[in-house]
């Protein structure tokens, strides 16, 4: 059954070259997609979903796709959520509707892909696929200085691909298998080349995941994606590397991760204090978002740092569902808050955050949607983000000893929440800038958001508010 | 019995969904909605409060753990319950007489839903069982109060007011979360009934440690509690974080009064107590207390010498909050939580009755704040001058109002530490003498504008309102009402004519007889302190050091470094390298899709032909 989650997109994707209405095609698909994957949340532990066909002999690779916890479906809701979002969002430019839609397609397969796959090759592979069409898409449709964005972007995921090939490879090498549920299972590393794996995956993955200082790639690629690309992309696609180290890199070189705890401490530190300042300074609301996006993931990273960090003898019950539950939020209100950006440069035009003014007056609904995420990415609760981030610092708190003093993931969690200061200086001061205040030429005119804009705008916003105020729902999705 | 008290957590958040998706346009039945869940809340407020202890279902939240996770529970001793009746008796009052301040108002819908949104975090941080779900609430009163604020949206002022409330609110709760994660990390625990247990085994299991180091287990529990009060410092507008709410009277006066005066403004004091209940005698031990009662102390200071220079009646009734606030955060410092909840409760009557009275008189003299353009507003408007006088009485402890019982209880909590005591003596001079400034100028003498000249008295739904205010400003403390109260210190509301009677009558009266000298039959302000009037500068040095320039500077600062440094250098160096690549960036910039697929099953096949070899 996973297969057809994959492969529905696909085939979307060969009717629209073979002719098929592109638009109708991929949000059809896209749409069957949803219903799949809620029905996958609500059943995966039963067989049906399971995959395997055997590729290679030696080594022994399998096409293979199966659930191998909930992890994978929080992932594959989140993939299918934000594809069907992003196939309503956006509009192609005359005569290039079929690269429009089919690279969204190939996005969404790729990346459901690559959250179901429990081979290692299919799983490096399937990301691949989805990055190939987001840098055409950047390159071809984008806006503003896209050749240099789409330039960056490649070099630097091909980059991080190449070294997480290689921790990869290594990987497999070390465990015998590319099977990544066998692999669980196999010999404990030995230290020496836990160490060297986990560096190769935290570069190689940090980089996918724009890891200070290998962030500067994703603000200009989101800027100048178009509309789909962007939420796919900040929404799903960036989520491969952290879902990749939770996966792998967490289970199976947990003493290499080990050592190399306080330098992961710094970089996202440098992704919530040094990207933050970054994000403060930007003038244009792409930028912001773009920013924003990066900064944040430093949180993620923090969760990960607290799963590293717990003592011998001792469990941590907090960090992994932080992780999960952040990555899910993190996706959803990233992608609502490109499209809505979308749309508010649609209707006046602009995105420089000194040319707008009053857009709440003329556009109401875009304003009260862009409120409702804005508050949601800096962490307001009874949105799913402050479930994800409360539970961050829980987890980064859960294995404390107070007289022993504070260690590295305590005090990098007290520095990491002067991020929920900074966070809400550059939200709420682009949503002054943009919707407050007197009204400009540019916003005068500009048309609210029509009907078919909202579907998918109050797609996620429902999403959000219900796991805010339900984590649960998600959280009973992972293994106790 | 176990669903009832949710009803009253969960019916104002209903009214707002409702208005929010349904009654947008129909501002009428909204502001119905609006203030008929406020009555029924008030009575279920009043319901629980009669009950033995009542008790609420708990719902799991978060569960992440066989037994690990966070749970909503509701806590309803008499302390929250009594905070429920305050809080749900001024809020009903409030929505009644917006009914008729709002009742031109084009968004009146949303003005509404943005009480409803209050009324329901409001009650969230009172009833709440654990540190979890007050930072929750916490925050979405931090969120309603930013939407009133910024009700008018289109004024410049507004809407930097909202946005600054919210950040230094934020700023705050930086502290505040620390605190609450520091706290969990030593008592295992973020519900409060769980706290004083999880205290004392804390110390048990420790015990060798802390026999060797005597002062540890004071500095640690020290600076947990000093970091949760970072959370009052903002949401209660202590020093240095005070600035955001006089800026905050930019909001619709109503709002003022519910929210920056009686209610949500008291919560940092209501939190501090909660934690004082739950932590036990260790509260005051620390160090924490001492530092705890100085802001406090220090705050009601130097707001009250702020409110003398004040021309806008709403600023000088916000500094004249800010002071009283310090009030309550000291008495509370000092281990006199009682007292300073109960002048809390004495407090929310008396400042939201001078608020509503103040927001009448701004109605009637068509939206003129400056104390200066009005004047004989007495002869003009009794009813509403009358209640501001009560008001007023109440509020400088005019013997036998309600204000008087609960002052002399502060200053009775301050009696052990000498400096704060006499520092707490000179705030009460001052509150007399701004105050009395504030009625010589105002409501006597005569109108010194065509607004003040044409006002008339308002209608019933507004006077009403203050007229029931008024009654409670002077009758709240006495024994049998304040029972209702949240907290009462022992002998509250009676009456001994000891030497602190007689500091406290001599500080009113060295208050009120140099304001009536200076400012009898003035048209101008004869006092000129711009010290005082510009705030002591503090406002102005965090615009132009603090944020323009250290945070703007730093964020300009860093952005070139990331530009310039990690861009130029580490990217540049990249993109030299990769004019290798150029074959595929041109096919990248031509969309020659075929030309990339066929690279990329390139590397598909070397890597199988690697990992083949690797074996």
């Amino acid at each position: 059954m996973l297969l057809l989650l994959v492969l529905i997109p696909l085939l979307a994707f060969a009717a629209i070259l073979g002719g098929a209405k592109a638009r109708q095609t991929a949000v059809i698909a896209s749409g069957v997609n949803l219903v799949l994957g809620l029905a996958a949340a609500f059943s995966w532990k039963a067989a049906l979903w399971g995959f395997t066909v055997p590729v290679l002999s030696t080594p022994a690779i399998h096409l293979s796709l199966g659930f191998i916890d909930g992890m994978s479906v929080v992932m594959l809701l989140l993939s299918v959520i934000v594809a069907f979002a992003a196939s309503l969002t956006g509009t192609a430019p005359d005569g290039r509707e079929k690269l429009y839609y089919g690279s969204s397609l190939l996005i969404a397969a790729g990346a459901i892909g690559a959250f179901v796959a429990t081979d290692l090759f299919f799983f490096y592979a399937f990301h691949e696929l989805a990055l190939i069409p987001t840098f055409l898409m950047i390159g071809i449709l984008g806006r503003g200085e896209r050749k240099a964005a789409a330039w960056k972007i490649t070099i630097y995921l091909g980059f991080g691909s190449l070294v997480l090939l290689a921790g990869l490879v290594w990987l497999a090498a070390a465990t015998g298998t590319f099977d990544m549920i066998a692999m669980q299972d196999a010999e404990v590393i030995d230290p020496s080349a836990q160490k060297s794996i986990a560096a190769f995956l935290i570069v190689g993955f940090g980089i996918l995941v724009s890891l200070f200082p290998f962030h500067s790639w994703a603000a200009p690629a989101y800027a100048s994606a178009p509309a789909p690309t962007a939420m796919l992309h900040a929404g799903v696609l960036k989520k491969f590397g952290l879902y990749g180290l939770l996966r792998l890199a967490v289970p199976l070189v947990p003493d290499g991760l080990g050592a190399w705890l306080v330098p992961l401490c710094v970089l996202l530190l440098g992704n919530i204090l040094w990207v933050g300042f970054v994000t403060i300074s930007q003038k244009r609301l792409d930028g912001m978002l773009g920013n924003s996006s990066v900064m944040h993931m430093g949180y993620i990273f923090l969760a990960v740092a607290a799963l590293v960090a717990v003592p011998e003898g001792m469990t941590n019950e907090w960090a992994l569902p932080a992780a999960v539950l952040l990555m899910f939020a993190h996706g959803v209100s990233i992608a609502m808050l490109f499209g809505l950006a979308d749309k508010i440069e649609r209707a006046t035009g602009t995105l420089d955050l000194d040319k707008l003014g009053g857009l709440a007056k003329s556009a109401p609904s875009l304003a009260f949607l862009f409120g409702l995420v804005g508050m949601a990415s800096i962490g307001l609760p009874g949105l799913a983000n402050f479930a994800g981030e409360v539970m961050v610092f829980i987890a980064s708190f859960a294995n404390y000893e107070p007289t022993a003093g504070l260690g590295p993931v305590q005090i990098t969690c007290i520095l990491s929440i002067w991020g929920v200061v900074i966070s809400a200086i550059y939200m709420l001061r682009a949503y002054r800038k943009v919707f407050q205040g007197e009204v400009v030429p540019s916003t005068e005119e500009a048309a609210d958001l029509g009907m078919t804009d909202r579907i998918p705008a109050v797609l996620l916003a429902v999403v959000l508010l219900i796991v805010g105020i339900c984590p649960n729902l998600l959280l009973s999705l992972l293994p106790k | 019995m176990s669903l009832f008290p949710w009803i009253l957590l969960l019916l104002p958040l209903l009214a707002a969904a409702a208005n929010q998706l349904y009654l947008k346009r129909n501002a009428f039945i909204a502001s119905m909605v609006s203030t008929g869940s406020v009555v029924v809340t008030f009575v279920i407020a009043l319901v629980l409060w009669g009950l033995d202890e009542p008790s609420a279902a708990s719902f799991s939240w978060m569960a992440v753990g066989d037994g690990v996770g966070i749970d909503l529970t509701l806590k309803l001793d008499p302390l929250a319950t009594g905070m429920m009746a305050l809080v749900t008796g001024i809020g009903m009052l409030v929505h009644i007489f917006s009914l008729g301040y709002m009742a031109g108002d084009s968004a009146k819908a949303r003005y509404f839903t943005g009480l409803s949104l209050f009324m329901f975090s409001m009650t969230g941080i009172v009833l709440a069982g654990n540190f979890i779900m007050t930072f929750i609430f916490w925050e979405l009163v931090g969120l309603s109060s930013y939407l009133l604020i910024g009700h008018w949206y289109q004024k410049d002022s507004a809407a930097d007011a909202a946005k600054k409330a919210f950040i230094v609110n934020r700023i705050g709760d930086f502290g505040f979360l620390i605190g609450i994660l520091l706290l969990f990390g030593i008592t295992g625990t973020f519900v409060f009934d769980g706290m004083r247990e999880g205290l004392a085994s804390f110390e048990a299991d420790h015990a060798a440690f802390f026999t060797e180091n005597s002062a540890a287990f004071s500095i640690i529990l020290g600076t947990a509690l000093l970091c949760v009060f970072c959370g009052a410092i903002g949401k209660s507008a202590q020093m240095p974080l005070h600035v955001w709410l006089p800026d905050a009277m930019e909001g619709p006066t109503p709002v003022s009064a519910l929210i920056h005066a009686a209610t949500m403004v008291a919560a940092g004091v209501y939190m501090l107590f909660r934690v004082q209940l739950s932590i036990g005698e260790d509260f005051a031990f620390t160090f924490a207390g001492d530092v705890i009662a100085w802001v406090g102390g220090l705050t009601a200071l130097f707001a009250a010498l702020m409110a003398t220079q004040q021309n806008d009646i709403k600023r000088v009734l916000a500094y004249s909050t800010l002071s009283q606030l310090g009030y309550m955060v000291m008495a509370t410092g000092l281990g006199g939580g009682e007292a300073g909840m109960f002048h809390l409760y004495t407090h929310a009557w008396f400042k939201g009755l001078l608020f509503l009275a103040a927001g009448a008189v701004i109605y009637a003299c068509h939206h003129e704040q400056d104390i200066w353009k009005m004047g004989g507003l007495l002869k003009k408007m009794p009813i509403t001058g009358a209640t501001f006088v009560t008001g007023t009485a109440a509020l400088i402890a005019v013997p036998f109002t309600s204000g008087f019982f609960s002052k002399e209880a502060i200053l009775h909590a301050a009696e052990h530490n000498q400096a704060l005591f006499w520092l707490a003596v000179v705030v009460a001079v001052l509150t007399p003498f701004y105050m009395t400034r504030v009625i010589m100028v105002a409501f006597l003498g005569k109108p010194r504008g065509d607004d003040s000249d044409h006002a008339k008295e308002v209608r019933p739904v507004m006077w009403v309102p203050l007229a029931v205010l008024g009654v409670l400003a002077i009758l709240s403390a006495y024994p049998g009402i304040h029972s209702i109260a949240p907290a009462t210190p022992e002998h509250a509301g009676e009456f001994h004519p000891n030497a602190l009677f007689w500091i406290s009558l001599g500080a009113l009266i060295a208050g009120v007889v140099p304001a009536v000298l200076l400012y009898r039959n003035r048209d101008k302000d004869p006092v000129s302190i711009p010290l005082f009037r510009e705030r002591f500068y503090i406002d102005a040095i965090y615009d132009r050091v603090i944020v323009r320039g250290v945070q703007n500077g730093a964020a300009a600062l860093v952005h070139f470094f990331d530009e310039f440094i990690i861009n130029g250098l580490i990217v540049g160096g990249a993109s030299r390298l990769a004019v290798s690549f150029g074959l595929l960036f041109r096919r990248v910039q031509n969309g020659n899709l075929q030309g990339y697929a066929f690279t990329f099953g390139l590397g598909v096949i070397l890597v199988v032909y690697f990992t083949t070899f690797w074996k």
